[in-house]
């Protein structure tokens, strides 16, 4: 990566476009944007998990100097749709979780915002409230369908004959934590309300941190009782999002109440870390009974994969955790299932990889274990149940090489070498290597407009779309270049700004296939119209193209992740030595970038098995460790030697790009490698995510492996 | 010309320039930045000292500007991200983490960046478990830590290099 090109187009390295700002610290995040007279918001938050505000005096704190305004449910301004209760900010009285907001300060500075906020009392009656999420299934509903809009259950042939006929069996609990998104950039939103004339031409500008400008548009104005057109929301620089930012949050409705009551003065409010662990989403802790059966060759004869999980009371999100497993093996008998916990907790929604994360750690797991039931290489086991077509949809595959993933990986790893569990030893360390399929959907969402202007010489490219820290600003231009024939230097993108054309959101690993076509659509309709010599001004637009062969496909991309763990055989501290992603993602469009996308995915999944575990508390339905003093998650010394390739097959039966998306996929088999790895390093299987020194030790005792001068292991 | 009640005068030297400000004593020095100077470059991550976004060098030391107050930094020299380069030129290590692709969402650059050229200045030679254990104070969430590492390594053998 020494020897980048000054420039590149389609499928060569280009440095990122935004690389020189935000190394000179000049790139405008959302609380950076400069605003005249600017205001600061700091939230009031309940501290019950359930019940009602019965007294709230705010007299303290409107005495003080410096307080703009106080909110609460009792003077906020009314909203006009309240159907969706996770945006129906301080319009009520009642509390549906402990951290939801019941009101905020509005301040001259943050630290007069916040010392008034301190100053406010609030009495509750309180209700009993339940916010852990049960082991049993009792009281559980079933969702109507789980995120994404796929069933929540699918049953084909008899599983219950194929579980009891079978001659291997693995009939195992696996568990997944809550989790927290933790982008780097706390969720900010900067708004600015023009109240108009008064009859209905109010307006609002919103500086936010999103990913996806014309997402929160669209969600927003109904619950404001604006006309869509009346708000713009800016974001040119986001950093991070992790799903977390994929729709608005209740901050966004707060801000903008709040800036109703500041005479059209300018309101800023970034969460801080702490207070990003109630109202921003998580992932939902999962429990996941997966049953395999299989003959005595290893061919799988039934899979079961039953999960329970939890959503909030007033709103339901239903994680799609078992829905890889329905397209990723062969098996005549095959059901899944989901059944959600109505608790009194936070909002779950999107956090990277949302389903195939926790699912694939649960499957490939299983899937660990029944190869050495089997007395077969997992890789092998794998191999054996390839299937020809997706046996969900019955359709056949828009590609699929995840056999040459594992081959080329095997080789690349050195798989040839792991031996048995507990095995292998250095020094003090236990030394094992573990493996695991990835896979996750290539989605080409529909519904983007690219625009393209010839404007001073250049080609200026307008779509509304997001960079959240992927490299968007400098992929969509190498896109359009070469689309157009010129250097990238001859095109200017412009995206992060409602004003600019619609976009989808950037989300699903959708949004280099989705907004990639649309661009290289408008390009064509441009040329069509101006030629290649277009008169200054000339301008065409163009919408998401059909792609009329996708519908004959299953679309997904796949990975092999191969780790090396190694055990401390008297602590339990875990290291990851080594790991190799090899992914069938389809056309990569920038490799350095594209090798971040994958590599920090990676990481992400390696963080799911050892560090990431949001611990609630029972008693008060807090998560006690929300800050990054106890929430961990890796730092550059837990990475050692770490790699992602990817095989050279371009993906045109999924979209007209070829390109199946990098977003997600690096996450989702991470977490069993490691925890594979784990595994054959030590001979103690954790099925319980994280895998933390505690928990090896623990079970250690009951294992027969390690030596018995090896201490506890 | 009197202070107002509860404030503190502090004169501070940020980036070269010097400023005489009134601030709170509560006031921290990464608000000071930002809010008061729009020195916006250091940005905010955590609020716990835990993350290092908010990387400064204070006398040419680093420090989390979330952990010290505005009114410490009186008669001292704070040098932030948008300090370092000179007549439109990356500082080396800022040209190092452009060329080393080491961002992607790029809010924990700053911090890395002051924190990378810290390490150096105490250690001129690293080795990477050297880089990996001196950043064990930022955090990065994308996550580009290969890179990262490389572009310390780099900015370290272009240094030697040059001397």
């Amino acid at each position: 990566m020494t020897d980048l090109p000054a420039s590149g187009i389609h499928g060569h390295p280009h440095r990122r476009i935004d690389g020189r700002a935000k190394v000179l610290g000049t790139a405008t995040y959302a609380f950076e944007q400069d605003v005249d007279a600017a205001t600061y918001l700091y939230p009031l938050q309940a501290t019950i998990a359930r019940g009602r505000v019965r007294r709230i005096d705010t007299s303290a704190a409107e005495a003080l100097d410096g307080v703009v305004a106080v909110l609460t449910h009792l003077n906020a301004p009314r909203l006009a749709d309240t159907d969706d209760k996770e945006y129906a900010v301080c319009q009520s009285d009642e509390v549906a979780f402990r951290g939801q907001f019941i009101g905020a300060v509005v301040a001259e500075t943050q630290e007069v915002a916040r010392h008034a906020a301190s100053l406010v009392s609030v009495e509750y009656d309180e209700q009993p409230h339940q916010v852990v999420l049960p082991d049993d299934d009792k009281g559980l509903d079933d969702p109507d369908e789980v995120n994404a809009g796929y069933p929540s259950d699918t049953a084909q042939g008899d599983v219950g004959a194929a579980l009891a006929d079978a001659e291997r069996l693995v009939d195992e609990t696996y568990s997944t934590p809550m989790e927290h998104n933790n982008p780097m950039e706390p969720h900010t939103s900067v708004a600015i309300w023009s109240a108009g004339s008064g009859d209905g031409d109010a307006s609002l500008l919103l500086y936010d941190s999103t990913q996806g400008v014309h997402s929160v548009r669209r969600t927003l104005a109904p619950v404001l009782g604006l006309k869509p057109e009346r708000i713009r929301v800016v974001s040119p620089y986001v950093g991070g999002g992790f799903g977390s930012k994929g729709l608005p949050h209740a901050h966004n409705v707060l801000v903008a109440l709040a800036a109703q009551l500041t005479g059209g003065r300018p309101v800023k409010f970034a969460l801080t870390r702490q207070q990003m662990f109630t109202l921003v989403g998580y992932r939902t802790p999962t429990i996941q009974r997966i049953r395999l059966a299989a003959d005595g060759d290893g061919r799988l004869t039934g899979i079961c994969h039953d999960v329970i999980e939890q959503t909030s009371r007033i709103k339901e999100f239903a994680e799609q955790t078992a829905t890889a497993t329905r397209m990723m093996y062969a098996a005549p008998n095959r059901r899944t299932s989901h059944r959600l916990a109505r608790l009194d907790v936070p909002i779950p929604s999107w956090m990277r990889a949302p389903g195939e994360a926790p699912g694939m750690a649960g499957l490939e797991m299983a899937m660990d274990e029944l190869a050495e039931r089997c007395s077969l290489d997992p890789i092998e086991l794998r191999v054996r149940n390839e299937p020809d077509i997706d046996p969900d949809s019955g359709k056949r595959w828009s590609g699929r090489h995840l056999v040459e993933c594992f081959r080329t990986g095997a080789e690349r790893f050195g798989w040839a070498d792991r031996g048995e569990p507990g095995a292998r030893r250095d020094g003090d360390w236990l030394v094992g290597l573990g493996v695991a399929s990835s896979t996750y959907p290539a989605f080409t969402m529909r519904g983007s407009t690219a625009e393209i202007a010839y404007v001073d010489g250049r080609y200026v490219v307008r779509i509304g779309a997001s960079d959240i820290g992927t490299g968007t600003w400098t992929t969509l231009s190498q896109i359009a270049a070469e689309a157009l024939g010129v250097e990238v230097e001859g095109v200017r993108l412009e995206l992060g700004d409602t004003d600019l054309p619609m976009a989808t959101v950037e989300g699903g690993s959708s949004g280099m296939a989705s907004w990639g076509s649309t661009v290289v659509a408008a390009v064509d309709a441009f040329r069509d119209r101006h030629g290649k010599d277009p008169e200054e001004g000339a301008t065409a637009r163009a919408e998401t193209p059909e792609h009329a062969d996708r519908k004959k496909y299953a679309t997904h991309s796949f990975g092999a992740i191969f780790a090396e763990a190694a055990v401390h055989a008297d602590t339990g501290e875990v290291r990851v030595r080594r790991m190799l992603g090899v992914f069938d993602v389809g056309r990569i469009v920038n490799p350095p970038t594209a090798r971040s996308q994958l590599v920090g995915g990676m990481i992400f999944g390696l963080s799911m098995a050892l560090f990431e575990h949001s611990v609630m508390d029972a008693r008060t339905g807090h998560v006690v460790n929300h800050d990054f003093a106890e929430y961990h998650i890796p730092v550059n010394a837990d990475i050692a030697d770490l790699d992602a390739i990817w095989l050279d097959h371009e993906d045109t039966n999924a979209n007209s790009l070829g390109a199946k998306g990098i977003g997600e996929i690096g996450t989702v088999g991470s977490p069993a490698a490691v925890a594979n790895a784990v595994y054959n390093a030590s001979g103690v299987r954790i099925r319980d995510l994280p895998i933390t020194p505690d928990k090896l030790i623990a079970q250690s005792g009951s294992t027969k492996t390690g030596s018995p001068q090896s201490g506890h292991m | 010309m009197g202070l107002a009640w509860g404030m503190t005068r502090i004169s501070v030297s940020v980036d070269g320039i010097a400023y005489v400000d009134e601030v709170e004593p509560r006031m921290l020095l990464v608000h000071y930045l930002r809010d008061r100077l729009g020195k916006t470059g250091t940005v905010v991550g955590c609020d716990t000292s835990n993350c290092g976004s908010c990387t400064v060098h204070l006398d040419g030391r680093s420090v989390k500007s979330c952990a010290v107050l505005a009114v410490q930094a009186d008669g001292h020299e704070v040098i932030t991200i948008e300090g370092i380069a000179k007549d439109g030129e990356l500082h080396p290590m800022q040209r190092a983490f452009h060329e080393s692709h080491a961002l992607q969402c790029g809010y924990c650059t700053p911090g890395m960046i002051m924190q990378s050229i810290d390490l150096l200045a105490a250690n001129p030679d690293p080795t990477e478990a050297d880089v990996r254990e001196g950043l064990e104070g930022n955090l990065c969430r994308c996550t580009g830590y290969h890179n990262i590492v490389k572009a310390v390594l780099t900015a370290a053998a272009d240094a030697k290099a040059a001397r």
